[in-house]
């Protein structure tokens, strides 16, 4: 007598998909992987003897509970946005920039070398003021990216590593400068910038406007949000981004269709550091208000690498999904251990990529016995 | 400053950096990238930290750090192999996972007191030769001699023996492979859980030996990536591996004395009276890993040699290889 199993009775069989699937599935595919994310996250935080439901409750009451963690929230959100905006141009082209995070510091030096050095004096008004910090900020992460950009289009360098080992060296790179000639009486700090440098918050309007009051929310958010609109008429609706996406999805045809590939890839690298760079700006200029190294060197550039791979790479969507993620660390620096944020982006990062095989194989169960 | 101090401390810390580098040699030929270096030596460093303290015993430390490090890895062997994702994200999800994972498993180990460490010693006779001797091997972990046997035995592994042919074979071109009867998933499964073991073993080095302790991410402090670019310097050869390894120990710890002295070759040394322009000698090893990879894919053009041709490419059956 034959034991029936649901071996026997059905066969699983993958199959390659052979169209498109339809719009709805892929966003659903990656809501999935989150979900397993977190049951996987929450198995680990009882693993080590944490409450995971008490955990999550406290996350989403932590960032989304009130106007004014809200507000902490965009405000979180908007370095993350900067830098998964810049993965995503350089990811969109197979460019693996994994140094958004020594561009997003860099930025900050610019910024606050024109308060520091300096290049314009205290006194000068903000509408001087900021923009020249923007254009220091994103001419040094740019100068960042240029540097893994120009090795890898002259001598074939591996932009991973490189980008990777900038990182380190932009932190001791700042640490000279926080350390010794821009201390503030030996702490580890530079002098508060003036007033004119700071990005207007909403609790500056809370004179005319009382619903503002104590909210923190700074102007970079809507920087990064027109950033963000630039990025996706560049890449979707400009011949560059045609370019771009094209060098990323098949080099070989790009070069044969005359496309100049190093050139692109010095562009593109530089553009990913300006936009970490403008990141690392408004975060100085918005928030911290001085240079400082561990609110800068704080990780938002690999953050940005997760978010920029959720999102798709799309400019649009990375705006969403960094106000999310802005909310996982916001609420993460609560959570005890202090590790559970980092290793929860961890296990959603494997999960997403996991997942992206349901997008290119589809999976038939079928009747033993019947062919399908 | 005394060189010879300084080259010993080099190769001691430079073991690291070796296991590490051969580790991941074996993983890339068989055309496997596993970035996620980084990540395992974390998972190794914490894993056998805590498990030599709450054991009293560092080798079942240096154990669970390689079958921990393995077992993680092979995350990166079903997602890559069987899911035939993205190497390079895959590889940095691991990073990210393993850094994760120590930290949350590994909080209040920085505060957990001392652990018995790995043995050091000197061997008899040989260590009674001038400079070499006391360089190479006076005083030294036991590690860093499993480091010398470990040298010859993976290139006579690799370049001498049939399983080494099949490693080759599996990551040049594993249609040809597979055609010969060679189960190439099985075999990059093994060589990725390799890789991982190694870097384990890597990260186990460091907490229980060379720096001894739990220092969260400070641990590794970017020692992974190096290893990373190091394989590339060595072109996929372990004996360059390990003259990158050493001299790299020994930049660490020439670093480290540079700034003690009050005066430097007769001068007055300025990073002891500007503590602060220790920074810049802080970049040095980063700054380094960019020039060495330079030169190596600058000696890779030049001598037509290369990766594994099948390096970051998934095998999928009856699919046209290469």
């Amino acid at each position: 007598m034959r034991i029936l199993s649901l071996s026997r009775l059905y066969r699983i069989k993958l199959e390659p998909r052979l169209k498109e699937p339809p719009g709805w599935y892929p966003p659903l595919v990656s809501f999935g992987a989150i979900v397993i994310a977190l049951v996987f996250g929450g198995i680990l935080i009882a693993f080590v003897g944490g409450n995971p439901f008490l955990s999550y409750a406290h996350i989403a009451r932590a960032s989304f509970g009130s106007i004014g963690v809200i507000s902490d929230t965009l405000v979180k959100a908007t370095p993350i946005l900067m830098t998964s905006l810049a993965c995503a141009i350089a990811f969109r082209m197979k460019l693996w920039n994994i140094g958004a995070e020594g561009q997003f510091i860099m930025g900050g030096f610019g910024a606050a070398a024109v308060v520091l050095t300096p290049i314009l004096p205290p006194e000068t008004p903000g509408w001087l003021f900021v923009p020249v910090m923007m254009a220091f900020g994103m001419a040094a992460g740019a100068l960042w990216g240029f540097m893994p950009g120009f090795l890898k289009a002259r001598f074939n360098v591996n932009e991973i590593i490189s980008s990777l080992m900038l990182n380190y060296i932009a932190i001791a790179w700042i640490n000279f400068w926080i350390f010794g000639v821009w201390s503030e009486g030996g702490f580890q700090m530079s002098p508060k910038f003036p007033k004119a440098a700071w990005l207007p918050r909403l609790l500056d309007f809370s004179d005319t406007i009382p619903l503002f009051r104590g909210l923190t929310t700074h102007t970079g958010m809507l920087i990064g949000i027109m950033a963000a609109v630039l990025l996706w008429l560049v890449v979707y609706r400009s011949r560059w981004g045609y370019e771009i996406r094209l060098i990323g999805d098949n080099p070989r045809a790009a070069q044969y269709a005359g496309i100049n590939i190093s050139r692109n890839t010095i562009l593109v690298m530089m553009l990913s550091g300006m936009l970490a760079g403008l990141g690392g700006m408004t975060e100085v200029s918005g928030v911290v208000h001085r240079l400082q190294t561990s609110p800068l060197a704080a990780g938002y550039g690999f953050t940005g690498i997760i978010v920029a791979w959720l999102s798709k790479l799309h400019p649009l969507v990375i705006i969403l999904v960094s106000i999310l993620f802005g909310a996982l660390l916001l609420a993460g620096r609560e959570i005890q251990p202090s590790g559970i944020p980092k290793m929860i982006q961890g296990i959603i990062l494997v999960c997403l990529i996991a997942s992206d095989f349901l997008l290119r194989y589809q999976i038939r169960v079928s009747r033993a016995g019947v062919e399908a | 400053m005394d060189i010879v101090v300084i080259l010993q401390a080099g190769v001691a810390t430079g073991t690291v950096l070796l296991f590490a580098t051969v580790g991941e040699i074996f993983s890339e030929r068989a055309g496997v990238l596993n970035l996620g270096v980084e990540g395992m030596m974390l998972i190794g460093a914490m894993t056998g930290f805590s498990v030599a303290i709450s054991t009293g015993n560092p080798w079942l430390g240096v154990l669970a750090a390689m079958l921990f490090s393995g077992i993680i890895s092979q995350i990166h062997a079903f997602i890559t192999i069987t899911l035939q994702a993205d190497q390079v994200v895959s590889g940095l999800a691991l990073t990210f996972l393993g850094a994760g994972i120590s930290l949350v498993l590994g909080e209040g180990l920085s505060k957990a007191g001392t652990v018995s460490l790995l043995p050091s010693m000197s061997i008899p006779i040989i260590s009674q030769i001038p400079i070499i001797g006391s360089i190479f091997f006076t005083g030294q972990s036991i590690m860093v001699y499993i480091g010398y046997l470990m040298i010859p035995l993976a290139w006579y592994y690799i370049n001498r023996t049939r399983p080494g042919l099949h490693l080759r074979a599996v990551g040049e071109y594993p249609a040809a492979a597979d055609a010969l009867g060679i189960n190439v998933f099985q075999m990059r499964y093994l060589y990725v859980f390799i890789g991982g073991m190694l870097a384990g073993l890597a990260g186990a080095t460091i907490s229980l030996a060379v720096a001894p302790g739990w220092f969260s991410e400070l641990t590794t402090a970017g020692q992974g990536w190096i290893a990373v670019g190091l394989v590339i310097f060595a072109q996929w050869d372990p004996v360059r591996a390990a003259v990158g390894s050493y001299a790299f120990g020994a930049l660490r710890r020439l670093i480290l004395d540079i700034q003690g002295p009050m005066l430097l070759f007769g001068f007055d040394n300025p990073f002891y009276y500007n503590p602060y322009w220790g920074f810049f000698l802080q970049m040095l090893p980063y700054a380094f890993t960019i020039v060495v990879l330079v030169i190596g894919s600058r000696e890779a053009i030049r001598k037509r040699l290369g990766a594994p041709a099948a390096l970051g490419n998934p095998y999928i059956r009856g699919e046209r290889g290469l």
